[in-house]
C-alpha cells in the first residue's frame, strides 16, 4: 500500500546495486537530505543543536566506524574511545601547531592519524579472536587514556591537564571556540556524516565490503578464496578508527569544547558506541544512524517526561535511563541481534504486502 | 596414450592438454601418524581426476595439500610446470586453485549473489579509493564482476535465489552455490571435496550435469574427491586409489575398476549366485 517495488525494475548491474534500488527509498532519501541541509540549519537554536544534533551527528560517524569492525568486519572493539580520543588529541595538536589552517584540512588529518594508531592496535587481531581480541582492545582504550593524561606534550603543558578548543574556521565561518553560531557547527558535522555515511556504503557494497564479511563470517573460508586476512583485518582497522578518529576530533572541537580525557573519552564511551550499534543493528549504516539517534534522544525523552511532566527528581531519572538501556541491551541480544535495522527491514517486507497479506 | 606430453583426445572427443598440478613423493605427517605416504599423482588440463579410497585414506588431506592448508613434510608440488614455493591458502587461490568444502563454508550472512561475488574478489583490483569515490573504476569493475558472476548464476540454475540470504536456503542449493562461488573465480583448477555428499539421486544427477557441462563449456580442470562409485566412473577421465595414505591405483575407470588391489581395499567384489 504505502510501499511498492512493483513496476520499479532495474534494466543494468549498476542500477541493481546502487544504495538505494526501490524508488521510493531514494525519494525519501532525497527529502531526509533535502530537510537536513535547507530546512533544519535556518530552524534551529542552540538548545536543539547541543542537546540533540551535535551528539547525534558526532556519535553516527563513531557508530559507523565501530559497525565497519565490529558488524562487517565481526572484529570486536572496546577501544572506541581511545580512538576518540587519538582523534582528539591530534586535532588539538594540529589546531595549536596550524593556527591557520582550515578546521576541515585538521579534522581530515586527525582522522588519518587515528587511522594509524588503529591498525597498529588491530595488529593482534591476526592471531587472537573474539572475546581475547575485545580484551586486547580494551588495553588499548586503557593505554591510550593514560597516555594522554601522562604525558604534558599532548595538553601543551596546560596546569589544569585539560585541552580546550581554540577558536578556529572553515571558510572563515567560526566552528569551534565559544562565539559559534548554532547552525555553522551543524553543518560543519553534517557535512562530515554525509560524506562518512557514503564512503562506509560505498566500501561495503563493493569488495572491500565482501572482503570483511567473508573474514567475519567464516575466516578459513575466506582464506581459500583469495582473501588475505591480514590486509582485510587491518584496512577495517584503518577504515574504523578513520571514522572513531573523526567524531573524537569532533566530539571535543564543536562539541564539548574542553575536554578532560578519562572522563570524555573513558571505557564508558567504548560502551556507549558499542551499544549503539548493537541497538541499532550490526553491519547496518542504517542501524549507525538508528542507534546514535536513539541513545541520543533516549536522555532528552525521559528528562522531558520524567522531569518537567511528572516531577520526578532528576537523579532518579537519570538511574532510569541506565535501566532501560541495560534491558534493551539484553532484549536486543536475545530477541533480534540485527537490531532496528533489522526490525525496519521487517516492516518494509510487511508493508509491501499490507494489506493483502496473500 | 597417458604419457603423451602434450595431451591427447579422449574417446567423446574432448580435448585433454599438458599436465597442470603435478604432486611429486608427497608425505604428510601428523605427530607420529603418517596421513599420506610417498604419493606421486598429476592433473591435466580439461580433465576430470577423482580421487576415491575408504574414509580416513588421505583423500581431504590431499586436497588440502593442493590447496595449501596442509604443508607436506616431503615432496614437492609443481603448479604449471613452477615448483610451488610454500604458500598461504590465499596466495594459492590468487594462484587460480578454487575448491570447495565437505561440509559447506559459505558465508551464511550474505546473498547468495554476495556468495558468488566473493569468489571474483581475485579479480578485482580497484583500490580503497576508488572504491570509496565508487563512481568511475569501482563501479565498472563491480559491474564487469558482476556479469561473470550473473553467467554462473545462469549456468548453475539459481537466479532466482539471487538476492536470498544463504542462511535461509536448504542444504542442495547450499552445495550449489558454493560451487558457483568456486567457478565464479574462473579457476584453472577446481577441487570439489564430496559435491554429491548428503544429496537425493535427483540432486547427483543435477550435480553430475553441472560437472560435465562445466568442464565441457568452460574447460574447467576438475578434481574431485567422491564416494558414490557410479559417479566417480562415470565423470572422471582418471582416477587415484588411495588406502591408508598409499596409492593403490591410478588410471582410467576401467583400468582401476579391474585391478585388484583396489577391489580388495575399496570396491569389493560382487556375489556371484
Amino acid at each position: 500500500m504505502f510501499y511498492r517495488e512493483a513496476g520499479d525494475f532495474s534494466t543494468s548491474y549498476p542500477e541493481d546495486s546502487q544504495t538505494f534500488p526501490i524508488r521510493f527509498d531514494r525519494y525519501r532519501y532525497y527529502l531526509v537530505l533535502f530537510v537536513a541541509i535547507f530546512v533544519i540549519p535556518f530552524t534551529i537554536n542552540d538548545y536543539w543543536v547541543n542537546s540533540i544534533f551535535l551528539p547525534f551527528l558526532i556519535y553516527a560517524i563513531a557508530a559507523i566506524g565501530l559497525n565497519i569492525l565490529v558488524g562487517y568486519c565481526g572484529q570486536v572493539s572496546l577501544g572506541t574511545g581511545g580512538f576518540m580520543a587519538v582523534g582528539a588529541y591530534a586535532c588539538y595538536k594540529l589546531m595549536t601547531s596550524f593556527p591557520e589552517v582550515s578546521m576541515l584540512i585538521h579534522v581530515l588529518i586527525a582522522g588519518l592519524i587515528t587511522a594509524g594508531v588503529g591498525v597498529l592496535f588491530g595488529l593482534p587481531s591476526l592471531r587472537i579472536k573474539g572475546f581475547y581480541l575485545a580484551v586486547a582492545t580494551l588495553a588499548a582504550q586503557f593505554f591510550l587514556v593514560w597516555l594522554f593524561n601522562r604525558v604534558p606534550w599532548f595538553y601543551n603543558y596546560s596546569a589544569s591537564g585539560q585541552i580546550s578548543a581554540p577558536e578556529r574556521t572553515v571558510f572563515g565561518i567560526e566552528v569551534t571556540g565559544p562565539n559559534t553560531e548554532a547552525w555553522a557547527t551543524y553543518l560543519f558535522c553534517l557535512a562530515f556524516v554525509i560524506v562518512s555515511a557514503v564512503i562506509a556504503r560505498n566500501l561495503t557494497r563493493g569488495a572491500f565490503g565482501r572482503k570483511w564479511m567473508a573474514i567475519r563470517d567464516m575466516d578459513i573460508a575466506a582464506e581459500i578464496i583469495g582473501v588475505n586476512p591480514l590486509m582485510a583485518k587491518l584496512s577495517a582497522f584503518a577504515v574504523s578508527s578513520f571514522f572513531i578518529g573523526i567524531s573524537g576530533a569532533l566530539f571535543f572541537a564543536v562539541y564539548l569544547g574542553a575536554v578532560e580525557v578519562g572522563e570524555a573519552f573513558g571505557i564508558t564511551k567504548s560502551f556507549t558506541v558499542l551499544f549503539m550499534i548493537i541497538i541499532g543493528g550490526l553491519g547496518s549504516i542504517f542501524g549507525s544512524f538508528a542507534g546514535a539517534a536513539f541513545l541520543v534522544v533516549l536522555p532528552v525523552v525521559l528528562k522531558l517526561v520524567g522531569v518537567d511532566w511528572l516531577g520526578w527528581p532528576t537523579d532518579i531519572v537519570a538511574h532510569l535511563q541506565l535501566v532501560i538501556v541495560g534491558a534493551l541491551i539484553v532484549i536486543f541480544l536475545i530477541a533480534e541481534p540485527h537490531g532496528l535495522a533489522q526490525l525496519w527491514r521487517v516492516a518494509k517486507e510487511k508493508l509491501r504486502l499490507w494489506p493483502f497479506p496473500h | 596414450m597417458l604419457d603423451q606430453a602434450d595431451g591427447y583426445m579422449t574417446a567423446d572427443g574432448r580435448q585433454i592438454g599438458p599436465v597442470v598440478m603435478e604432486m611429486k613423493n608427497i608425505t604428510l605427517r601428523f605427530g607420529g601418524v603418517e596421513a599420506i605416504k610417498n604419493i606421486s599423482f598429476d592433473i591435466r588440463e580439461g580433465e576430470v581426476r577423482a580421487i576415491i579410497g575408504p574414509n580416513g585414506a588421505g583423500k581431504s588431506s590431499m586436497l588440502n595439500v593442493i590447496s595449501g592448508f596442509y604443508v607436506p613434510q616431503d615432496g614437492q608440488v609443481l603448479y604449471k610446470g613452477v615448483q610451488r614455493p610454500q604458500m598461504r591458502p590465499y596466495q594459492v587461490a590468487q594462484q587460480g586453485i578454487a575448491r570447495t568444502f565437505q561440509n559447506i563454508a559459505l558465508f551464511e550472512g550474505m546473498s547468495v549473489l554476495d556468495n558468488v561475488m566473493t569468489g571474483r574478489l581475485t579479480h578485482m583490483k580497484t583500490g580503497m579509493f576508488s572504491q570509496a569515490l565508487w563512481k568511475g573504476r569501482a563501479e565498472k569493475e563491480e559491474t564487469a564482476n558482476r556479469e561473470v558472476a550473473e553467467r554462473i548464476i545462469d549456468f548453475l540454475e539459481i537466479q532466482a535465489i539471487r538476492k536470498t540470504p544463504v542462511a535461509r536456503l536448504p542444504y542442495g542449493l547450499k552445495k550449489r552455490v558454493e560451487l558457483a562461488r568456486a567457478l565464479a573465480a574462473e579457476p584453472s583448477l577446481l577441487l570439489l571435496d564430496e559435491p554429491m555428499a548428503g544429496m537425493n539421486v535427483e540432486e547427483k544427477e543435477d550435480m553430475s550435469r553441472f560437472i560435465l557441462s562445466m568442464n565441457d563449456e568452460f574447460g574447467t580442470t576438475i578434481a574431485l574427491i567422491e564416494h558414490d562409485m557410479g559417479v566417480v566412473m562415470d565423470l572422471s577421465d582418471r582416477v587415484v586409489v588411495m588406502d591408508y595414505g598409499k596409492k593403490i591405483g591410478d588410471g582410467t575407470p576401467d583400468e582401476v575398476r579391474n585391478n585388484q588391489a583396489v577391489i580388495d581395499a575399496y570396491l569389493g567384489v560382487a556375489h556371484d549366485e
